[in-house]
């Protein structure tokens, strides 16, 4: 009973009080995650501050990277996480969508099952496997066949431009698709879940085919669900580390050609952080690291604030 | 019921108190960071090492060599280890005066990936640093084939890889390159991570290896133990004294032979391009580093005792796993180097 705890609230019988202990407990869990997070907002906005210092406003808009001289700016990585980002989603919003739609209106209950369970299977994949796979199978499969027929037909785009090394932006953004089709497949699947099945039959009663009654009853009903779905796959591709730097290149450039090397964010701090040549070159990196940091923090937040629109529309439970 | 949690905590507590004491009269744990490259010397070192002294614990954690400077400047190890040697800057931060003690070293190999030609194509200092710096673009050109008559080289352009993170084979690597080539020196430097002019971006030795494997006409360079376990073509370079000279234990050990007139009693030297007839150009020392003044006795001892052991019983090891032993005049003096330890 609910109004049982209040009257106790603040009074020790006996000394011991167990809802008193149990809700300072869960208190003190619920803000350690909060101090956590602060706590490492500090450290790295503190630890990134000599690179904020020196390079102020020209660390994003310059594209020189040389531990050497140290000399750092972040815009190729910026730049590389963005564009890697966004077209992974691009391919694999259509396709999560579409398997969804499959899962909870066209397939048989029974299949439609399995294909969902086997969808949320990728998911349980490790990044380094996808990773490995990339560079030992798509990277030569992407170099041997699809980079020189892009190259055949599409090279007069800018997009398709230069020599097939596999490797690639193009690379990374097939490796990132396959890894956020199952989280936007299976959020797509339980806001589409979550139409109330009197708008379905509406539209069926009103003549709708089933193509109609999707387009017009359940999308539309969906849409910030969906939305809030391909948002957080955009925050799992863009603090995906070891899967792209295993196939991206890893070179800090800025080209419109999908075929050639680029870097992300995360891979340049995987990868350099540990041999770092000088304190400013470490302070770099985290300044990279918060850059990132307050990147997620914005599509997370945007994630929530569409998942809350959607809740409170259909009443259901997404 | 609170008395008995009470009581059986105190128990725990005591029990796990006496058997830490227990170990630490049994055994000493000295605990150490650095370098990935002499890792797997290095544990197979320590379990061999356990047989000779069985109270000697080591733990070491391969974090990289920036990190094993870090820790032991920050003295949270009792030593560490390095691909590279400190700077003066590097050794004044230190509490305490750090030796540098070489252990074995390493080369690093150009390796290619051609069709149809197979291993020793020969590739002089400059046409190298050439190939990197994106001056040389194609295979069959004329500073290549002269080196190489007889050879057909293809009219394709060469892809270069070279390692995306930061490792100390990149910083032998570029010290090379730098130590060849003026222009080198002035656009990219040496370092753990440098600017690359052009090419792809490779993480690990197995991702650049991977990387010419899988593209044709690329070109890239991994270390000797990798190259050759993992039956990678490579190219014979030219040394300071104008042959070609194919990478192996015995050319890598000569570098160190040929600089040891020259060496400095700290070893903080770089073993790229030395004299000798059969020395392969792209060598380096890997280093442990220790305080001279130890802290601990105990620990201090057992670690001299060691370092002893390395130098012989442990030298003799290097081979098998592929690293080059110290040739045994400088060996002789390392020794005289850990005889000034104080503990």
């Amino acid at each position: 009973m609910p109004q049982d705890t209040q009257p106790h609230k603040w009074k020790i019988e006996n000394g011991l009080n167990g809802d008193f202990i149990f809700k300072g407990v869960t208190i003190l869990f619920a803000f350690s995650i909060l101090a956590i997070l602060l706590l490492m907002l500090y450290e790295m906005s503190h630890e990134s501050l000599p690179a904020i210092r020196k390079f102020g406003w020209s660390f994003v808009s310059g594209s020189e990277w040389d531990a050497v001289q140290s000399e750092f700016a972040a815009l190729p990585y910026l730049y590389g996480s963005v564009v890697s980002s966004i077209l992974a989603l691009a391919l694999a919003t259509p396709l999560s969508v579409g398997t969804a739609i499959f899962i909870t209106e066209i397939a048989p209950k029974k299949f439609g099952g399995l294909v969902a369970a086997l969808v949320e299977l990728l998911a349980a994949i490790p990044s380094v496997i996808y990773g490995l796979w990339g560079i030992l199978v798509m990277a030569p499969w992407l170099q041997k066949t699809v980079q020189p027929f892009l190259i055949e037909h599409l090279g007069f785009l800018p997009f398709f431009q230069g020599a097939p090394y596999g490797v690639s932006m193009l690379a990374a953004v097939f490796i990132l698709m396959i890894m956020i089709v199952p989280i936007i497949t299976s959020i797509t699947k339980e806001v589409l879940l979550a139409v109330p099945q009197s708008q379905k039959e509406a539209a069926i009663a009103l003549g709708a085919t089933r193509w109609e009654m999707i387009r017009t009853a359940m999308l539309p009903y969906g849409r910030s669900g969906i939305l809030g779905a391909v948002i957080l796959g955009l925050g799992r591709a863009i603090g995906e580390t070891m899967a792209v730097t295993m196939v991206i290149g890893n070179n800090p450039q800025i080209s419109l050609s999908l075929l050639s090397p680029a870097y992300t964010m995360p891979s340049v701090i995987a990868n350099e952080f540990a041999e770092t040549t000088s304190k400013l070159h470490a302070s770099a990196l985290m300044e990279i690291g918060l850059i990132l940091l307050a990147v997620t923090l914005v599509i997370n937040v945007l994630a929530r604030l569409l998942l809350w629109g959607v809740t409170r529309q259909s009443g259901g439970n997404v | 019921m609170f008395n008995n949690i009470r009581k059986s905590i105190i128990a725990l507590a005591l029990l796990a108190v006496s058997t830490v004491a227990g170990q630490a009269s049994a055994e000493t744990l000295i605990n150490g960071a650095g370098a990935t490259f002499p890792y797997p010397l290095y544990s197979k070192w320590f379990s061999e090492y356990a047989k000779v002294d069985p109270t000697a614990k080591f733990n070491y954690q391969s974090i990289g060599s920036g990190g094993g400077i870090k820790q032991i400047t920050a003295q949270t190890v009792d030593f560490g280890a390095s691909d590279k040697f400190l700077t003066d800057e590097e050794l004044k931060a230190a509490p305490g005066k750090l030796l540098h003690i070489p252990t074995v070293m390493g080369a690093v190999v150009v390796t290619y990936n051609i069709p149809g030609i197979g291993k020793g194509l020969k590739i002089s200092q400059e046409d190298l640093a050439d190939i990197f710096l994106g001056k040389i673009t194609k295979w069959n050109d004329p500073k290549i084939t002269n080196d190489n008559p007889g050879v057909k080289l293809p009219d394709q352009p060469i892809i270069v890889v070279h390692r995306s993170d930061g490792s100390g084979t990149t910083s032998i690597f570029t010290d090379y390159l730098t130590s060849v080539n003026k222009e080198w020196k002035e656009k990219v430097g040496k370092g753990a991570s440098v600017k690359w002019p052009i090419g792809l971006g490779g993480k690990g030795n197995e991702g650049v290896a991977g990387q010419v494997k899988n593209i044709n006409y690329a070109i890239g360079y991994v270390e000797l133990a990798y190259a050759v376990e993992n039956k990678l073509t490579y190219a014979y370079l030219k040394n300071r004294d104008g042959n070609f000279v194919e990478p192996s234990i015995k050319t890598t050990s000569a570098a160190a032979a040929g600089a040891a007139k020259h060496m400095p009693s700290d070893f903080r030297v770089s073993l790229v391009n030395q004299p000798g007839k059969d020395t392969y150009p792209i060598v380096g020392f890997t280093w442990l580093l220790v305080y001279e003044q130890q802290k601990d006795p105990v620990k201090g001892k057992k670690l001299v005792e060691f370092l002893n052991w390395s130098m012989n019983k442990g030298q003799k090891m290097a081979s098998a796993l592929l690293y080059a032993p110290l040739p045994e005049n400088v060996e002789k003096m390392v020794e005289k180097t850990i005889k000034t330890i104080k503990y």
